[in-house]
């Protein structure tokens, strides 16, 4: 198992060096450079140029990009231009504020989708089936923004149960429980898209997965045997049901530290999506870089446990 | 009496012994037996329609402005109304359409080509070239697509005419969404190409290029068309997304997705809602009709799948 880790570990080397590359590459495509944001407007040539020497702008772009690499694997990801800052610093709070949303959606999903999943096969082809297939191939279908904008327009302007954006009622000084709340309550339009969004997939590979065991001959042996049909289902197939969805469980989990980038900019939720997006309209490159950096990290790290997981589960999977 | 005439059913094609079904007619019998696959295919159809024959359905030019009856409600003369320009919303949402689904089918058309050739070249050859294409689907299939494709959109969309906007997006898409495909037809071709055809094929002294191409990739087009259809979903909705935050097709050019802009305004989504539901709804309807054609089409193709 370890030499199957250190394996699966070697093999990423490439991948993140490819894809250190491209993230670099297209940043530096990006028309102008960040030489304005700590001069005055009225700087001299003179003042630009030094300015360029001491972002190292004069380099080659391979040098830069070696630079920009020691860097990075040193925690250092540059300054942002909006805030002034070290990046590194600056990201924290929304990293945090995402995950606040995430565990949320993450939870909900799971205690929604996996009893969904399991009753659906179990009743394979009955109504209640079909309906939920109808109502997952409907939610995949919808788009996330148009939901979000809907939900906004029924249940914060025309029925006002929910705020309409944002993250904490502005004014509100309250602390512990109360502060609590109010976050969960910003929370619910969001939660309600995202929810809905990956309930489909997730309905799906629970539903496949129990099938999958209903149709093994162990299940018939238990059957046979005389058990109940309750015993049956919910003791000896839904434990094997359970396997792959906890190895998914299990790589899903960076996710929880990434961000909605178009959810997060509708609702005005603070997080790493919606900061984002401030980056990009506000061009503040370091910042850009960074975040692209960090979403990719986390989906390396996402496929990285879930090959272990599957490894661990079936011993037959190698690194070829 | 009456006679009844039946359309062949896939049964009783199969206990007619004598009948020959090909793969294709046993798709299309397949498909013709599943209602949600007809709805699908109907929605699609209207959608086609519309978006074709927009010019001769609407009086209207979609950017023929009019300052003198600027966001007007809804009326007999302007069904959807009028924005902010007094252009006629529905006309809008009709040629919107027509960019909506060429960017889909472009980029879907992007994804397809280089997917089919990269998993081709990839499992025909092997090796380091294989190793050195799957690094690179690797890396790609590892950028989150919604950050990524934003960033290139709002760096490299600085550097391209606004008019020009439209096909970046579609090589954007298109570049991002090949390598599960790819993967997917490298695995197909690696046991395909140990098949005694490619035997027959080698000893025939056919070139490598006519071997992948006319007689490998034949073999995978199921996966291919069931690809391209579902992707062809996922790249509309990407268009819609990107072009929402600002970062797709540029205004003047309608979308779907860029449409549902005004609702970024509180006002129009408080107060003219015809002005931003329309255009979602077509969204969601052509999202919808493709998934549910795709759908049908995996089972379709593959009758080992579990529904």
């Amino acid at each position: 198992m370890l030499k199957y880790i250190c394996r699966r570990l070697l093999h990423m080397i490439p991948v993140v060096i490819i894809m250190s590359i491209c993230i670099f590459g297209i940043m530096k495509m990006a028309p102008g450079d960040g030489v304005g944001y700590n001069l005055s407007p009225k700087a001299t040539p003179e003042q630009k140029v030094a300015e360029r020497k001491r972002l190292g702008y004069d380099r080659p772009v391979y040098e830069q990009y070696l630079r920009w690499v020691g860097r990075t694997v040193q925690g250092d990801l540059g300054d942002s231009s909006i805030y002034k800052q070290p990046v590194s610093r600056i990201i924290r709070p929304f990293i945090w504020n995402s995950f606040k949303l995430n565990v949320v959606c993450f939870l909900f999903s799971y205690l929604i989708s996996i009893p969904l999943g399991i009753i659906c096969a179990v009743k394979q082809y009955s109504k209640w089936d079909n309906f939920w297939s109808v109502f997952s191939t409907f939610g995949i279908s919808m788009p996330g923004f148009f939901f979000a904008l809907l939900l906004i327009y029924l249940f914060s302007v025309k029925i006002p149960l929910f705020p309409i954006n944002g993250m904490q009622t502005p004014g509100l000084n309250a602390s512990g429980m109360t502060a609590a709340l109010d976050q969960l309550n910003h929370m619910v339009l969001p939660a309600i898209v995202i929810v809905i969004g990956g309930l489909a997939g997730l309905l799906r590979y629970t539903r496949t997965s129990m099938l999958e065991v209903i149709k093994q001959d162990y299940i018939r042996t238990a059957r046979s045997k005389g058990l109940k049909e309750k015993v049956v289902i919910y003791k000896h197939a839904f434990r094997n049901a359970l396997i792959p969805i906890i190895t998914m469980i299990g790589f899903e989990i960076p996710a929880l530290f990434s961000g909605f980038v178009i959810l997060e900019t509708i609702f005005l939720w603070p997080g790493i999506g919606k900061i984002l997006m401030d980056a990009i309209y506000r061009r503040d490159y370091n910042l850009v870089m960074a975040l692209n950096l960090f979403f990719a990290t986390l989906t390396l790290l996402g496929n990285l446990l879930a090959d272990i997981g599957y490894a661990a589960v079936d011993p037959r999977i190698k690194v070829e | 009496m009456k006679i009844e005439i039946k359309k062949p059913t896939l049964s009783a094609l199969q206990e007619d012994k004598e009948a020959v079904i090909g793969p294709w007619k046993m798709i299309w019998i397949r498909l013709r037996e599943n209602k949600m696959a007809l709805t699908g295919l109907i929605i699609m159809g209207v959608i086609i329609f519309i978006s074709v024959f927009a010019p001769f359905l609407t009086p209207y030019d979609p950017y023929q402005y009019d300052f003198g009856i600027t966001f007007q409600a809804p009326s007999m003369k302007h069904w959807l109304g009028t924005d902010e320009m007094g252009r006629d919303y529905l006309t809008r949402i009709l040629y919107g359409g027509r960019i909506s689904m060429q960017v889909g089918l472009f980029s879907v058309t992007v994804a397809i080509g280089l997917g089919a050739l990269i998993g081709g070249i990839s499992g025909y050859y092997g090796g380091w070239i294989d190793n050195i294409l799957m690094r690179v689907g690797e890396v790609i299939s590892s950028l989150p697509f919604m950050p990524f494709a934003i960033t290139i959109s709002a760096v490299l969309g600085a550097r391209v005419k606004e008019e020009h906007k439209l096909y970046l997006i579609m090589i954007i898409i298109g570049t991002l969404s090949w390598p599960g495909l790819a993967r997917l037809i490298r695995g197909q071709i690696l046991s395909l190409r140990e098949q005694e055809f490619m035997q027959a094929a080698t000893a025939l002294g056919i070139s490598d290029r006519k071997k992948i191409v006319k007689h490998l990739l034949p073999n995978t087009y199921g996966y291919l068309i069931v690809n391209a259809t579902l992707g062809m979903a996922g790249a509309i909705m990407s268009e819609s997304a990107l072009s929402f935050l600002g970062l797709g097709v540029a205004p003047p050019v309608p979308t779907w997705g860029n449409l549902i802009l005004y609702a970024r305004d509180m006002y129009t989504l408080m107060y003219r809602p015809w002005l931003w539901v329309p255009p979602g709804i077509c969204i969601f309807l052509a999202v919808l009709s493709i998934n549910l054609i795709g759908d049908a089409l995996r089972d379709a193709v593959d009758p080992k799948s579990n529904r």
